[in-house]
């Protein structure tokens, strides 16, 4: 009968499609279980890199990827969630902490930020880790591409004053690259707010490990 | 089909990147550079041999209905293979490709030699359509790669180290200063004029070869004419 057979039919693809689906997913799940592992040790061992760029050469002896607190500032730091704080130790001292940021403005979307500060407020380094702004133009932050990321390290809220955490053209410190004002005013105005969440929660930020500040 | 005709196929007469004009957005998107080039050429050309050899097996006895459906399972269950493999193994080449590792799923040209020729074709022609055309996909990607990078950068091979690591060689080449490369190149209008102009110059030979071969015909038949005279 018709009916039949077009049922049958339809069960028979049914169940077909379910055994690749079932296949398929094995597959998947199977190479997920195998590359697992690595996948996460690559992750942390690019994590440990861009730390060890923005500590400059800071010695410490604990990991950095453990030593993690979660700081809510939606003022300063951009975004209304947690931001993870890791800290660089040496025999249980804080020599360093190190902030993600981001700027938000940039010119072509969000740029993200690393920044390694000192216990006492100066910049060890800044690393930029994500942008999408235009090659070329204003790749220039990226280190491959020129130093201008460098004349952050040394710097403090002291020097210069607030008031001159600006590129040039704005009247303040810091160089910009002709054709591209965007990207390193989106730059320097998140380095200086993450140092001011810094200053802000100095307190909280290097307490010492295992402590959870408030 | 000889074994012959789809390797023409795949390389020259059905180009999916020149011919058939197939999975442009990823090569119009990756090839910024030889080392990008050749890495999503690479993983594009694992996946189509693959799928090509699995639905050239299984294809025959599937339902007319759930055939599209079982592909496009088959395919995305290989592309996240490899996309895995590929994090754990080379994590700065899966960093660079990003979204377009993933994307092979969409790429119509995975799809289209699953539907048009190995559905209906022996497993052996399938893999070898498989290779051939992921080689002619390839082939344009770190062309255009190659130059886009060069009138960009004025560099040759600069991320290569991305895919082979640090094998001697692999640094690449600088050959004349970045400050002097060409940006537009590297932008993607840039890559849509340079594969344009690529299009044009091939229909330009194609169309003067062409031609060659009329001439000497008509000649002929010229003299024939005017010795009768």
């Amino acid at each position: 009968m018709a009916t039949d057979t077009t049922a049958r039919r339809s069960l028979r693809a049914a169940l077909t499609l379910l055994a690749v689906a079932i296949v398929a997913f094995g597959v998947v799940a199977l190479v997920h279980e195998r590359t697992r592992e690595d996948i996460a040790a690559a992750a942390r061992a690019r994590q440990q890199e861009q730390f060890a760029a923005v500590l400059a050469g800071r010695p410490f002896d604990n990991d950095p990827l453990q030593d993690v607190v979660e700081l809510r500032d939606a003022e300063l730091l951009g975004t209304a969630s947690p931001v993870p704080v890791h800290r660089a130790r040496l025999q249980g001292r804080p020599v360093a902490v190190i902030m993600a940021a981001v700027a938000p403005d940039g010119y072509s979307g969000p740029i993200e930020l690393l920044v390694g500060i000192a216990p006492d407020g100066r910049l060890l380094g800044v690393r930029v880790t994500r942008h999408k702004e235009t090659p070329g133009l204003g790749d220039f932050i990226e280190l491959r591409k020129s130093d201008w990321i460098h004349q952050f390290a040394g710097r403090s809220l002291q020097s210069p004053a607030l008031e001159r955490w600006q590129v040039r053209r704005d009247g303040g410190d810091f160089d910009q690259f002709t054709g591209a004002t965007v990207t390193p005013r989106a730059v320097v105005t998140a380095v200086a707010r993450t140092l001011q969440a810094f200053e802000r929660h100095r307190e909280a930020l290097l307490a010492p490990a295992g402590t959870i500040p408030p | 089909m000889t074994p012959a005709a789809v390797l023409r196929a795949g390389l020259r007469d059905q180009n999916p990147g020149l011919v058939q004009l197939l999975g442009l957005c990823p090569l119009l998107a990756v090839s910024t550079s030889l080392g990008s080039g050749l890495g999503l050429g690479l993983a594009t050309l694992a996946v189509l041999t693959a799928s090509n050899g699995i639905v050239a097996i299984a294809g025959r006895a599937l339902p007319a209905e759930i055939r599209i459906a079982v592909y496009v399972l088959l395919i995305a269950a290989l592309v996240t293979s490899v996309e895995l493999l590929l994090a754990a193994r080379l994590p700065g080449l899966h960093a660079t490709l990003g979204i377009f590792l993933p994307l092979i799923v969409t790429n119509c040209l995975v799809l289209a030699r699953a539907e048009a020729f190995a559905s209906r074709q022996p497993v052996g022609l399938a893999l070898l359509d498989g290779l051939a055309m992921g080689m002619g996909f390839l082939l344009v990607l770190v062309t255009l790669g190659s130059v886009r990078e060069l009138l960009g950068r004025g560099s040759l091979g600069a991320d290569l180290h991305l895919l082979l690591g640090t094998l001697p060689g692999t640094a690449g080449w600088q050959v004349f200063g970045e400050q002097h490369g060409f940006l537009l190149a590297i932008l993607p209008p840039g890559a849509f004029m340079l594969l344009g102009l690529w299009l044009a110059a091939r229909q330009a030979l194609r169309n003067h070869a062409a031609r060659q071969a009329a001439a000497p015909a008509q000649q002929a038949t010229a003299a024939d004419a005017a010795g009768r005279a």
